[in-house]
């Protein structure tokens, strides 16, 4: 360990930091604007220049190494002299246009021109101006402000994987362009947070506030099960913006731009008061007393197995606990909650998690990824494997159709044969992943929601057990899931009790008549056509397709508008947490069962949210663990049989448009058009 | 005054035959074996006591880079890389080595090759240089075919390839990292260092990169021994380098002189004096037009070489001697380079990038007076913002010339700013 100098201050660091790494330490901040600790290291801008000893120069802090018995000042004259001249430089071209910017406020460049900016300008010529680029319908360009500090080329070639970005020209005509393309990654929203400057701004949130007038809320993101740590920022009632929240193991300090950007959805196509179907057919706006009374009018005297509930995709753990046991107070068996109809098995935790963990693939050494696109079906995964690729020496397999994932695959196959054939250590990837030393599997949806889906399930462990993967360890099993309220639902057992039906079960049961009340929690991704004939009660926040169905609508609150248990594909329990309150009449989840419980049955046990959370402990205590990933036991779970041919299909045709909020999304509709619908052509009526 | 037994570059002015055959009449590629049967650790110790320094412009002592080359590489490659991207204005002493002496090259990348561990060697010649490319390919082509490079390299049992690389005509690909960037096929941007190129260069491996006239007088000094070399010029800038003399001089020329040699003597001698007389000499940009300008009462007196010319703040740079006499604009002269700096500006690093810029446009105005006398100062203190706050040297190289013209030339500046207030016309030159 190397021990060096710092302002006087002796200090022994790890070897392979940086000067500036190590002045962190010692709690020295040096001014920085291309430097980023996640991305490699520039050492354009200069901004960060210190003393050496022995060094005749000024020596860039973010790229020296340190080494054994350096002395670094940081706060000579020399120094101080070099940061004003950088600062005067970037500052020459720069348009001073704060008052408009949109990064006004949070502004790298604004922020250490306090520091080391003249109190007035020396440059008597005139400044360039520089065309602005097109990027794509979710970063505007203002070219004229770039400081070229090429972070965004960085972070597009490196974490996100794609080359269209780059620096083009030289000396003073230097651009940032991506050649009028669209920045065609799921990750394009963090170049806006990368950029030091206002040049990458938001496009859809242009001139709608100002950072400081934001209420801040640290919560967690639901449209897809990695849980993304997101800070919700809101003016009054509305979520102005969505930005990522560092969480090194999850998501590092990026998040997908579904994530990002779907939060115009909130505002769009809401639920803000309950609706009742009447005679005619029509759904008529109703009150609370009204909803209620319908639902209890159809209800009463129907017995428990009649009656059937799905949970979907966004719900809280607290909402779901409550309507269990309103189902129980009911007699109904008929839960269910994997609406997509994986076949997952409840029985070990362990066959349905992510049991690597998203920072355990940093582990890995090879990857099998099974009917599943990660790019689509959790983004940050899907960073997180580039990440391990760009580490070196990562081998992935593919079976199910060949997607481009910013990283060289081996597709193996279509279908379950091939992984039969693996699992039996047939084929030449069989080798990669005996060699391996710590070797996974990932199970997407696509894989598991078919009807062979238990026994993929089955193979999957038997080729888990095969290889090695499940040691003391290491365990490189790993299902991955696409809804954010999936775990949490499993794990509470949101599941058929005895004699319940499944998912299908329930649709048949619809279609026959045999079950005649159907209760949705926020549950719009099954075949609803089957519940046609049945009396279907919708609680959710989206006027979404189970709506358009429903005979009753209760109007609950979106992930922003809760305070909500949501655990993540990994089996980590989060908190999302209420950052606005929800519109109109729309109440919170829990407490819209707990009222309904009164009118249809048993009052449910609890008047408040932590009672509620004090049950969700008492069912399953890995509730508690809030932030934790215990390591589940490794016991048997799937059901070995035969498997179909018939491909893998993967659940995604459309990542900006997966769930109620994204689908409402005026930015996510247009992101699908333009950067999906590539074949469309344009028509004369064509904006 | 360097006599012709001393000389190295035999074939200077093409009066010879360039190719194989007549090399070898000029002692090319003569008992290079023996040379190599010195050893590795032998030859890097007698060029570090030579005091061989390089001939690019920062005049790095040779031997003790190419000691910085690991010695035991456990099978990786290693490269020599030969910086021919001759691009400096006022300069073309490795243009004429290129078209008229390339065995002599080739000989100097096998022996230096063979010093530092090299497993092959590129040249990375300039791209605008056609016809020299061309005599460097064929002289490639020639030596494979005498068995003095490839496979057992001159019956050392030792192989070595050397492959030829056109640039595409940036300055900033003469920067030794940038250089190799351009190389991989990449935007010719210079690198940050450390890492320095002996222990991560090209393609990752270690790499030297040296100038075209440094590897070339390599295999002479072995031969002809250290204690020769070294009795050549003063210490510390020993031996012979060629001079490109070129402006305001009766009779332009490359010459091959002394090290030391003052520079009345080498003007007055070999470029038949200054246009009009000694007298009329108004200032010298000695080494290139990188370096400081020297007026003429430092000319009168200064000897030719590294430290000689730094003790009065210019630099040898490449021995390319600028000259100018009484009726050049000295303000417009160094505006062009100014101008020439930001031009050939990477872009990459602040200073430089805006700075270059930012001084050119100044100069511009005040070529013309159209200025306050205090931007005089302002100029300067820009110039030493860009100065070594920059990636690489071209920062440097930008703001030398400025910080010339205002330590030499304040007064001319000064009145250029007051004509031009008093009459509200642009002033005389």
């Amino acid at each position: 360990m190397p021990k060096l100098t710092i302002d006087g201050r002796e200090i022994e660091v790890a070897s392979g930091l940086t000067v500036i790494q190590a002045c962190e330490l010692v709690g020295i901040e040096i001014p920085r604007f291309c430097y980023h600790e996640r991305l490699s290291v520039a050492g354009n801008c200069r901004m960060c220049l210190v003393e050496m000893e022995r060094s005749p120069k000024l020596i860039a802090s973010c790229a020296m190494p340190v080494a054994d018995g350096m002395v670094i000042r940081t706060d000579t004259p020399a120094v101080q002299k070099a940061r004003k001249g950088v600062m005067e430089f970037l500052l020459i071209n720069h348009p001073l246009d704060c008052p408009i910017c949109d990064q006004g406020g949070e502004c790298d460049l604004q922020d250490q021109a306090m520091a080391y900016g003249f109190d007035r300008g020396r440059y008597e010529e005139n400044k360039r101006a520089v065309p602005d680029k097109y990027m794509g319908p979710l970063i505007q360009t203002i070219m004229t402000r770039c400081i070229h500090c090429t972070r965004c080329v960085r972070f597009s070639t490196e974490v996100a994987g794609i080359e269209e970005m780059g620096l083009l020209g030289r000396g003073g005509h230097v651009e940032i362009t991506t050649l009028e393309k669209a920045v065609e990654s799921e990750l394009s929203g963090n170049l806006v947070d990368v950029c030091p400057v206002g040049a990458l701004t938001s496009k859809p949130y242009a001139f709608s506030a100002r950072s400081w007038e934001l209420r801040k809320t640290d919560s967690v993101d639901v449209l897809d099960a990695v849980g993304s740590n997101i800070r919700l920022d809101c003016r009054g009632r509305e979520v102005m913006r969505v930005l990522p929240r560092l969480h090194e193991d999850i998501n590092e300090e990026w998040i997908a731009d579904k994530t990002r950007y779907a939060c115009d959805g909130l505002h769009r196509r809401r639920l803000d008061r309950p609706y009742v179907r009447n005679a005619e057919g029509r759904l008529e706006a109703a009150s609370w007393e009204e909803a209620f009374k319908a639902i209890a009018g159809r209800l009463g005297g129907l017995s428990g197995d009649k009656i059937a509930a799905v949970a979907g995709d966004l719900c809280d753990a607290e909402s779901m606990m409550a309507l269990k046991d309103l189902m129980g107070t009911l007699g109904s068996p008929n839960l269910e909650c994997r609406q997509d109809g994986a076949k997952l098995d409840p029985g070990t935790r362990a066959g349905y998690l992510f049991n690597t963990g998203i920072a355990g693939i940093e582990q890995s050494d090879a990857v099998l990824l099974v009917g599943t696109n990660p790019r689509w079906e959790a983004a940050m995964i899907n960073a997180r494997l580039r990440k391990r690729f760009l580490a070196g020496g990562l081998e992935v397999g593919l079976i199910g159709p060949a997607v481009d994932l910013t990283y060289p695959i081996e597709s193996l196959g279509a279908g379950p044969e091939t992984l039969k054939q693996l699992a039996d250590g047939k084929g030449a990837f069989a080798k990669t992943l005996k060699s391996a030393e710590r070797p996974m599997v990932v199970l997407g949806s696509g894989a598991l929601a078919r009807p062979d889906g238990a026994a993929v399930l089955a193979l999957g462990r038997k080729l888990a057990e095969t290889f090695g993967m499940v040691r003391d360890d290491w365990n490189g099993f790993n299902v991955l899931h696409r809804a954010a309220a999936r775990v949490g639902a499993l794990d509470l057992d949101f599941l058929p009790g005895e004699g319940g039906r499944d998912l299908a079960g329930i649709l048949e049961g619809a279609a026959s008549g045999a079950v005649e009340a159907v209760y949705l929690l926020g549950a719009d991704e099954l075949d609803l056509a089957a519940l046609d004939k049945a009396f279907v009660i919708y609680q959710g926040h989206h006027g979404d397709a189970a709506a358009h169905l429903a005979d009753v609508i209760l109007p609950g609150a979106a992930y922003t508008e809760k305070n909500g248990t949501y655990v993540n594909t990994e089996g980590r329990v989060q908190l999302g947490r209420l950052a606005a309150f929800p519109p109109g009449e729309a109440r919170e989840d829990w407490t819209i069962l707990r009222a309904l419980s009164e009118v249809v049955g048993e009052r449910l046990p609890y008047d408040n949210l932590g009672q509620l959370r004090q049950r969700l402990i008492g069912v399953n205590p890995v509730f508690a663990a809030v932030d934790q990933v215990e390591r589940a036991p490794w016991e048997p779970f799937g059901q070995e049989g035969p498997v179909d041919a018939a491909p893998f299909e993967l659940p995604i045709d459309d990542y900006y448009r997966t769930d109620p909020v994204s689908r409402a999304s005026e930015t996510m509709a247009r992101c699908s058009e333009e950067l999906l619908t590539t074949a469309r052509e344009a028509t004369g009526t064509d904006g | 005054m360097l006599q012709d037994q001393d000389r190295i570059f035999t074939n200077l002015y093409g009066q010879d035959d360039w190719r194989l055959d007549g090399a070898r009449r000029r002692g090319v590629w003569d008992g290079t074996k023996k040379v190599l049967d010195l050893g590795r650790d032998e030859i890097i110790n007698q060029i570090k006591a030579s005091e061989l320094r390089g001939r690019g412009g920062a005049g790095f002592p040779a031997g003790l880079k190419w000691s910085f080359m690991p010695k035991e590489n456990e099978g990786r490659p290693a490269y020599l890389v030969v910086n021919a991207d001759e691009s400096e204005p006022g300069t073309c002493k490795d243009r004429e080595i290129l078209r008229y002496d390339p065995q002599r090259l080739l000989e100097g990348c096998v022996v230096s090759g063979f010093a530092m561990g090299a497993t092959a060697c590129y040249i990375y010649i300039r791209g605008e240089f056609f016809s020299e490319a061309s005599h460097v390919q064929q002289a490639i082509d020639e030596a494979y075919e005498a068995g003095l490079i490839g496979k057992n390299a001159c019956g050392s049992g030792w192989d070595y390839d050397i492959y030829l690389h056109r640039g595409a005509g940036a300055y900033i690909c003469g920067e030794e990292t940038a250089l190799l960037e351009s190389l991989e096929g990449k935007k010719g941007q210079p690198r940050l260092k450390p890492p320095f190129p002996a222990a991560c260069g090209l393609y990752g491996y270690p790499t030297t990169v040296n100038n075209v006239e440094t590897i070339a007088v390599v295999p002479e000094i072995l031969r002809r021994g250290v204690t020769w070399w070294t009795s050549l010029g003063r210490p510390r800038n020993t031996g012979t380098k060629i001079f490109s003399i070129s402006g305001h001089v009766e009779k332009p020329c490359n010459v091959e002189e002394v090290m030391g040699i003052p520079l009345k003597e080498l003007i007055e001698k070999h470029a038949g004096g200054i246009r009009g007389g000694w007298d009329n000499l108004l200032a010298v940009i000695p080494g290139g037009s990188s370096v400081p300008c020297i007026p003429r009462s430092i000319c009168d007196t200064v000897l030719m070489d590294f430290d000689s010319l730094q003790d009065v703040k210019s630099g040898l740079g490449t021995a390319a001697i600028i000259v100018m006499d009484k009726s050049t604009d000295i303000v417009a002269a160094i505006q062009r380079l100014a101008h020439f700096y930001m031009h050939e500006s990477c872009g990459q690093c602040t200073p430089c990038r805006e700075g270059t810029g930012w001084m050119w446009r100044v100069l511009t105005r005040m070529m013309t007076g159209r200025a306050e006398p205090e931007e005089i100062d302002v100029l300067l203190d820009v110039s030493r913002q860009v100065e070594g706050h920059t990636i690489c040297a071209l920062g440097d190289a930008a703001a030398w010339p400025i910080q010339g013209l205002i330590r030499h030339f304040r007064p001319e500046l000064e009145r250029r700013i007051k004509t031009y207030k008093e009459t509200g016309r642009a002033a005389a030159e």
